[in-house]
């Protein structure tokens, strides 16, 4: 009898799914439904013209671009991170792995707001930078850095813990075999963590193509100049022109879909091969 | 985990070398790398964040407290605060069914679901806040059921506690998910065979196993909260006193270029946000050393 003492009953188990699942269907999968049908409410035509407009293109141009800049500077600061973190033993250490989540505790309005107190018409170096004739708040250099400040800890958060699990063995004979440096970093490290490293691109870039708050303080919202696609959204949205709002929406809701599928494909096929956290 | 690797070569190297800095190592890279790290650390995260709590200083600890008590920067940090907390309360009994119902019991579609409750990581805020704000009017799928008794839930507080409790809901599953599968089934049945009946393995022994991570995994939700913006502001009405949320408060203050008042609301929230992750960060320790995970 499994049943009674190391299970529940049938009636609490079908009880339990049904809250699960109605709790979920109401709060992720329904709003899910809700962006496409909203978008095609009115038909595919009025759907598709709305990728027509020459200031969405531009909203999905400059999205792309603050991505294409962001999320590599951001990788090539994990990989960095993490050979110092994972294959040495300095003083401060975790200090400085605790610091890398900080941006993960700040309010994205809070990650805008800081470079408008650096670079802003009244910030701290916004007057020097006037001279210069060179915009940054209110411009695209800021929503570029605000990205990154959003973006910042999760290449390193996946990588880190994993190069940190693998030691430094595989390196040590590999250098011991005459290999150089950087030829033991490509051929034994690198591989080690493509997985870990492609996983934490994901997040990274799903993020940076859908942050709105701290894009959203130092875009100054300039249609097709400084508008990404999470702004466009809004901006067509209280203009009260829904179907293009949820159409771009659409968008960015396909690019979270793809981001799940492959988030899950990564953990059940390399689940091994990421940080243990992943591994279920 | 990662210390027993790296004690392997630690114990070579002599106690009077361990000043080094870093510890000797065969390994080439640490200077360029280590380098490169807290440069864009400092330049992207550090120095920003410095400026902004110098600016606020600015203001003195007198002219914060000023800006932080008077009656409508209260209201709107009184709004993130509770509907946060409460937001999360609903995250910790539900979270904790979802990943009990994950982790135990086998039902069709159960993996689809699974990979779901990553949704709200992965969906941009200002998404998820415009399909909110549609289902939840009185003339979308779910407000129109309410309707009919005068209950409005998009454009009232109600909005945002729904709006948070998307946001806060895989932070709490996630956490306790993994402890709930990793917990040794010897211990449900050493209950049992001591004459427990289900209901009493579960509340007297599982439960209590899983209150660290389940607090973490709350905790965590009301810091995400208590800072969200994207999602709420278009389900909120953002009305003064009623439903202005402390992030959309700072950036009136900045429109208006009230560059200090902004940075008075921002550094209070960051306290809040530090005092919360020192708590996670001391209920992950308690956890280490009870229950021999965080």
């Amino acid at each position: 009898m499994r049943n009674g003492v190391l299970s529940e009953s049938p009636a609490v188990r079908r009880t339990l799914i049904a809250l699960a699942v109605g709790f979920l269907t109401l709060f992720l999968v329904l709003p899910l439904l809700a962006v496409f049908s909203e978008a095609l409410r009115r038909g595919l035509d009025l759907f598709i013209a709305a990728f027509a407009e020459p200031d969405t293109q531009a909203a999905i141009g400059l999205t792309l671009l603050v991505a294409a800049i962001a999320v590599p500077l951001n990788l090539l600061f994990g990989i960095s991170a993490a050979w110092a973190v994972a294959k040495f033993e300095f003083p401060g250490k975790s200090l400085l792995v605790t610091l890398i989540d900080l941006p993960f505790s700040v309010s994205p309005v809070v990650s805008g707001l800081v470079f408008v107190l650096l670079f802003g018409a009244k910030g701290l170096l916004g007057p020097l930078i006037d001279d210069w004739d060179f915009k940054i708040i209110f411009a695209v250099p800021g929503i570029v850095l605000a990205t990154i400040f959003v973006t910042f800890p999760f290449i390193a958060r996946e990588v880190i813990p994993l190069m940190q699990e693998q030691g430094t063995a595989e390196e040590e004979a590999a250098l011991t075999l005459g290999a150089s440096g950087l030829r033991t970093f490509l051929t034994v490290t690198l591989p080690n963590v493509r997985w870990a490293l492609l996983y934490g691109v994901l997040l990274c870039n799903a993020r940076a193509m859908g942050e709105f708050g701290a894009v959203s303080v130092v875009s100054g919202h300039i249609r097709g100049l400084t508008n990404t696609m999470p702004l466009h959204v809004e901006i067509l949205y209280n203009e009260y022109n829904f179907v293009a709002a949820f159409a771009v929406a659409s968008l960015l809701a396909g690019l979270a879909l793809v981001t799940l599928v492959a988030k899950s494909f990564l953990e059940g096929r390399y689940g091994d091969q990421l940080a243990r956290a992943h591994r279920h | 985990m990662s210390d027993a690797a790296h004690n392997g070569w630690a114990l070579r190297t002599t106690p009077r070398r361990s000043q080094w800095f870093p510890k000797p190592s065969a390994l080439p890279g640490f200077g360029i790398t280590f380098g490169f790290a807290v440069t864009y650390l400092s330049l992207i995260i550090l120095i920003p964040l410095a400026v902004l709590v110098a600016r606020a200083g600015e203001l003195g600890l007198d002219g914060i407290w000023r800006v932080a008590t008077t009656p409508r920067v209260l209201a709107a940090l009184q709004v993130s605060f509770f509907i946060s907390a409460a937001a999360a309360l609903i995250n910790a009994l539900f979270g904790t069914i979802v990943a009990w119902v994950l982790v135990h019991y086998d039902f069709p579609g159960k993996r689809l679901l699974d990979a779901a409750v990553d949704l709200p990581f992965a969906l941009p805020t200002a998404v998820a806040g415009i399909a909110l704000a549609a289902l939840y009017a009185t003339n979308g799928w779910i407000g129109s059921l309410f309707a009919p008794w005068d209950i409005k839930i998009a454009f009232t507080p109600l909005g945002i506690l729904v709006a948070l409790i998307f946001i806060g809901l895989p932070f709490v599953v996630r956490t306790v998910q993994p402890v709930l599968q990793d917990l040794d089934r010897e211990v449900e049945e050493a209950s049992a065979t001591l004459g427990a009946t289900r209901t009493q393995t579960v509340v007297r022994v599982v439960l209590p196993a899983l209150t660290p991570a389940l607090l973490t995994g709350v905790a965590l939700a009301f810091a995400r909260a208590v800072g969200e913006y994207g999602s709420v502001i278009f389900i909120a009405g953002n009305m003064p006193f009623v439903s202005e949320i402390a992030p959309l408060l700072i950036v009136t203050k900045l429109e208006e270029f009230d560059y200090a008042g902004a940075a008075a609301i921002a550094t209070v929230m960051l306290g809040i946000s530090f005092v919360t992750l020192l708590a996670i960060n001391a209920l992950q320790a308690f956890s280490r050393r009870r229950f021999g995970h965080a």
